[in-house]
This record gives structure tokens, sequence and C-alpha cells, in this order.
């Protein structure tokens, strides 16, 4: 009686932990979205001035705030009139801390630059076209211009913001509509290049080879999907940057294409994996009614086999595109990391993945890049689970 | 007439269909000789730099010379932790999702979770890696850090491994077990497992030469050069691919690392062939064991 008793409960033991094991990948998911979310939290209730500096202009100043893109224009001297910002025609003039030498001598500053708040306030004060940007302990109670309030980053600046400049000073500019149409080009191209090729390779797998030459194809297939991503990226920076040089005459090599033709090649065993077993899967009785009507082999390929199995290469396609947007490495080392609004494929360009693996280990923990870039991994985590959802509804309604 | 008609267009329809298998093996071939152009690339460039000095000293004169020790270790460190968190969670939950869990809602759930885990890309690791294990646990920048990384990151393929090779055995031999009065977790351990094992560690091997090449998620946490070899879990380490990602990116001095990056690069390769050939092997030996039973 005793020894059932402790049987069971070793049964039900182990019952519970495999229970527990099962439902880890569900905890692990769970974890990762909160952490993204909770590093990159916070990023649009920050200023990209950065910390404790402020912006302050002349009180005549019609202008009561300012866009994070029209400050680093107005910084780069892109722009030198107030006009062209919404102000008053009055010319610009810039003033930074290293500035106040032009204006002031080292003595009237102070030695510790005790005097220089008194300072920044005259200067703005007789500057009508003046625009101040220093740390926030320079601005005094008495201060004479006007503060300009804290601009925070907004959703539309990030998600359709042109510009990917995180440590331009000041005003950082984290415009993420590069990164993801650089992201969704060289994807786009990849799976050009690896759909026809590998539909062609799993038609042949599944119907044509016999299994001989099927049982050489699949080993070299297996091993193409275990090659680690950065000897593709290496293979690449050597090897195919130098051709497209080449090829095209272009003054670097890193492009779009480059990137294109790597994670098409990576995407490759997916695609012919996939697309394979959704062939394999079509009833013989299709197919032999198919020949039995007189139709080819080629025939009943694309008038049978084809559209009975489209919906799995559909999932496939969708999966290898899925690799494409997350993969990291090899898109770093080929892409050339530009962070512009692609035109043409042999173009630099910067993916989303590639920024947050080249810029963390720069940023500042907690910073605003910082923050920035985790928002990055949210939006990638966000593509890819749709990418994932999309495969499984087409997946599903095979079924039917 | 009508004879003649019809030999035309069977004539033609065979025409068309031999163009078209024609363009499927060429392609197929095409394919083949990318793996064989990128393989024999990295073989014949890399072959020049490997030495059995090369793989046990430590680099020298800023990484341009001198050869990868710490990283062959690091990497080595790397794997056997992932390995050691990987594998007995994932076949443990491998066996409950194809042994135990009803199909329901739940499993529906869970199955759904660990296909986007396997979905979610490996940079995305690294962030939560950094910010999970790396600050919020407190592990710094650790071969434990990096390995628990790379280790959630090998889970879903484990799973799906051991959910496969348990899926291949034949219900009969559950249903024999059962009409012994054997329990269900009897027949698991004396039948259902001895069965799928070959299949298990086949797929096992394999998932350990993919882990090998993993860098994306462990980008922040291993490090860009150190001459000393880790003595605690604690400890920072190199690793393979980050230190070719680094000699083929961010040398000042190309011309002299390119050997070192190559030969990196072949040892790398190596690891996931010898993988391959190894669960290959495995693969015909067990094959010929099950027959002989």
């Amino acid at each position: 009686m005793n020894k059932k008793f402790i049987k069971k409960l070793g049964e039900k033991l182990i019952h519970g932990l495999l229970t527990l094991s099962g439902s880890i990948t569900s905890i692990i998911v769970l974890l990762i979205v909160i952490f993204l979310f909770k590093e990159g939290a916070g990023l649009f209730n920050r200023s990209t001035l950065g910390d404790d500096m402020v912006l302050a202009v002349n009180k005549s100043n019609p202008l009561n705030k300012i866009k994070a893109a029209k400050v680093k224009a107005i910084f780069d001297q892109q722009v030198t009139n107030w006009k062209q910002v919404g102000g008053k025609n009055d010319s610009i003039i810039i003033i930074r801390l290293e500035d106040l030498s032009t204006y002031y001598t080292e003595e009237q500053l102070g030695a510790n630059l005790e005097n220089v708040g008194a300072c920044v306030s005259k200067l703005t004060d007789s500057l009508s076209g003046a625009v101040v940007y220093v740390q926030k302990k320079f601005v005094t109670k008495d201060f004479k211009g006007k503060v300009l309030p804290e601009e925070h980053l907004s959703l539309t600046e990030f998600f359709f913001g042109k510009e990917w400049f995180p440590t331009a000073v000041p005003s950082a500019q984290f415009g993420i509509l590069p990164l993801i149409l650089g992201t969704l080009w060289v994807s786009l191209g990849a799976i050009l290049i690896a759909l026809p090729l590998g539909l062609g390779v799993a038609i042949y797998l599944a119907e044509i080879a016999d299994p001989r030459l099927r049982g050489v194809l699949k080993p070299v297939i297996e091993l193409l999907s275990g090659i680690p991503s950065v000897i593709y990226g290496f293979f690449g920076l050597v090897v195919i940057v130098p051709l497209i040089q080449q090829a095209f005459n272009l003054p670097v090599g890193e492009t779009a294409l480059a990137g294109s033709i790597v994670l098409g090649i990576m995407a490759l065993p997916t695609i012919i994996t996939v697309a394979e077993d959704a062939m394999r899967t079509t009833p013989r009785a299709m197919k032999e009614a198919s020949l039995a009507l007189g139709a080819t082999r080629w025939q009943t390929i694309y008038r049978i086999i084809i559209p009975y199995s489209i919906s799995g290469i559909t999932a496939g396609a969708i999966l290898g595109i899925g690799r494409a947007i997350g993969e990291t490495m090899a898109v770093l080392m080929v892409t050339g990391n530009a962070g512009v609004i692609p035109h043409t494929y042999l173009q630099p360009v910067r993916t989303i993945p590639a920024t947050i693996a080249a810029e963390l280990g720069e940023s500042a923990q907690g910073g605003i890049h910082y923050q920035a870039l985790f928002t990055l991994g949210c939006v990638l985590f966000v593509i890819t689970l749709l990418v994932n959802l999309g495969v499984e509804y087409v997946s599903s309604k095979r079924k039917f | 007439m009508s004879l003649n008609m019809n030999e035309k267009i069977a004539r033609s329809k065979r025409r068309s269909e031999m163009f078209a298998f024609g363009i499927f093996r060429a392609l197929s071939f095409l394919v083949v000789a990318i793996l064989f152009v990128i393989l024999g690339f990295i073989i014949i460039k890399g072959g020049s730099a490997i030495s059995w000095k090369f793989l046990t000293t430590m680099p020298t004169d800023g990484m341009t010379g001198g050869g990868i020790l710490p990283a062959i270790i690091g990497t080595f460190c790397l794997v056997g932790g992932s390995i050691l968190f990987s594998f007995p969670i994932g076949v443990l939950a491998g066996i409950y999702m194809n042994e135990y869990a009803k199909d329901g809602p739940l499993v529906r759930f869970i199955r759904m979770m660990t296909n986007n885990l396997a979905g979610i890309p490996s940079i995305v690791f690294g962030l939560f890696g950094v910010s999970f294990f790396v600050i919020t646990c407190g592990m710094g920048d650790s071969i434990i850090a990096g390995s628990l990384t790379l280790g959630i990151l090998t889970l879903p393929v484990v799973i799906r491994t051991t959910e496969e090779a348990l899926k291949a055995v034949d219900n009969s031999f559950r249903q024999g077990s059962y009409a012994l009065g054997a329990t269900k977790i009897q027949t698991i351990r004396k039948v259902v497992l001895p069965i799928s094992y070959p299949n298990i560690i086949t797929g096992l091997i394999l998932s350990i030469g993919r882990v090998s090449g993993e860098v994306a998620p462990i980008l922040f946490i291993v490090a860009y050069f150190t001459t000393k070899l880790p003595t605690s879990v604690k400890d920072q380490v190199m690793a393979l691919p980050y230190h070719l990602y680094v000699l083929a990116t961010s040398g000042t001095n190309i011309e002299k690392t390119r050997p070192i990056a190559y030969g990196t690069a072949l040892v790398l390769i190596a690891i996931v062939l010898i993988m391959n050939l190894l669960a290959n092997a495995l693969r015909r030996y067990f094959g010929k064991k099950v027959k002989m039973n």
C-alpha cells in the first residue's frame, strides 16, 4: 500500500517536472517581452538634447518650441536664418559653451567658470538671433533669455524620422525609417534571389531526382544551413563585395546587393526544406490521376503539385523573409551600414539588427541611445512575431 | 493527319519537360556548387594558416600574430555551458509535449510560443541576455551569462528534435508496453526513449555545431581580446565567431590579420563539419544496429 503511494507520488512529481519544462519556452518568451520593453521604456519621455542640457533663445524670439531635426540642422549650420524654421527674419547665432571664449576673456568667465551663467544671460539678451546650448546649471534664476521647453522624442519622429544619428550633439536623431527601409530592401532582394532558386531545387528534390542523388543533395543542404552566419559574412566580405565593386565600378562594394546575395544563400535551406516537405504531402492518387490522363510529369508538377502545395511554399517564403530580416552578423559585415534611405541596390544600407549589433556596445547603459536600441529590438521582435503568425496562419489554412 | 498532330503535341510537351527539368537540375547543382565554393575557399585559404602552434598559442602583437587558443577555449566553455542548460530542459519539454500534453488550447499556446521563440532573431536574444542575465541577475560579462543566453537560443531546436524523434516511435510499442501492465513513466523510460534516443542524440550533435557559430547573442558579453584563460564561470572569455568578426572588420592591419581570419574561419567550419559527420555516422551506426536486432 505504502509502496504504491510512493510510486504514485513519484509519477506525479515527474509529471510536474515535465509540465514545468514544457512551459519554459512560454516563460522565456514572456521574459524577453518584459525585459525588452522595460529597457526600451521611457524613450519617449526623454529629451533628445542630452541629459542636463538646455536650449535658450533671445526673449524677442517668437519661437516657443523647436523640433529635434531642426535643432540639428541649426547646429550643423544647414539653417542660418530663423525664418527657415518659422521665426522672424534674423540670422542665427550659435552659442555653445566653447563659443563663449570668442565673446569673453577667460578672466570674465572666471577661473572656475563661476561667471558663465551671468555671461550667457547677458549674451542671450544682447543678441536677438542667439541660440544657446549649455548645461542646465548655467541657466540661473535671473536668466534674461527664453528657455525653450524640453521636446520629447515623439512616436512619429521615431518611426518616420528620416535620419538615424544617435550621437549628434545637440539633438540626437532617432528616425528609424532608413533602418526599416534598409532591412526591407535587403530582405526583399534576398527573397527574390532565393525563392526561384530554392523552389527549383525543392521541385527537383521532391519530384525529379532519383533517391540516390537525393541522398547526396539533402546532406549538402543540411550543411548549408549549418554554416555559421559569420562565415557567410566573411565569405561575402572577401569574395562577393570585391566582385560587386569591380562589376559595377563602385567606390565601395559594401552594398544592399551584397547583403541580398549573402542573405539569399542563407535563406535557401529554409525555403528548400519547407517547400519540399509541402510538395511531398501531395496525395499520390492526385499525381497518378494526372499522369493517367496523359499529362507529362512537368504538367503534373505545375498543374497539380505546385497548386496543391502553394500554402506550404508560401510559408517557406515567409519563413525565409523572417530569417533574412533578423539576420545580423552577415549583414553587418557586407552592407556598409550607412544610415540613409536607400535609392538603389548599389548603395550601402543599414538594417535594424546590424544597428543594434554595432551600437549597443558603445551606448551608455540607461541612456537615450541605449533605450532607442532596445526599442529597435522591440520593433524587430514585433516584426518577426507578425511573420511567425503569418506562417502559422498560412500553414493552418492548408488543412481545409 | 490527327495522328501527326498528336505526335507534334507530344513532342513539344516532351521538349518543354526536358527544358524545365534541365533548369531544375542546373539549379540544384548550382546550390551544391555554392556550398563547395564557400567550403573550398575557406579550406584552401585557411589551410596554410593552420598549425599546431596556431591552435595552442595566445594571440600576439595586437592580434596580428600568434594563435587563437583563448577563442577556442572560450567557445568550448560557452557551448558546454549552453548545452548543460538546454539539453536536459529541452528533452524534458519535448517528452512533455509529445507524451503527456493532450491537444488543447494550453498545448497549442505552448507550441506557438516554442515556434515564436525559434523565430526570434538572435540579436534580440543578445539584448535580452544583456538586460536579464548580465544586468538584472548581476552575472556580468561572464561565461555563465553567455552560456545561458546561448542555451535559451538552442532550446526550441532541442525541443523540436526530441518531439520529432518521439513522434517517430510507432504507437504499437506504447500499447504493447501498457498491455503488459507498465505505467506511463515506465513505458517512456524503458520503451519509448531507448528506441528514439539515436535520433535525439544526432539532433543534439547537430545543434552543438549550430551553437558554436552563433555570435549575435553573445556579442555584448564576450571579450574583444584577452590572454587570460578562464578559471571560473564568472570570467569573461573570447569566442571563435566573434574573433573572426573582429579580425575581418575592425583590424587596423587587414593584410596581416587576414591569414589569421582565414585560419579562424577554417576552425569554425571544421567544428560544424565534424559535428555533421559525427551525426551522419551515428545515424548509420544506429540504423544498422536496429536492423540487426
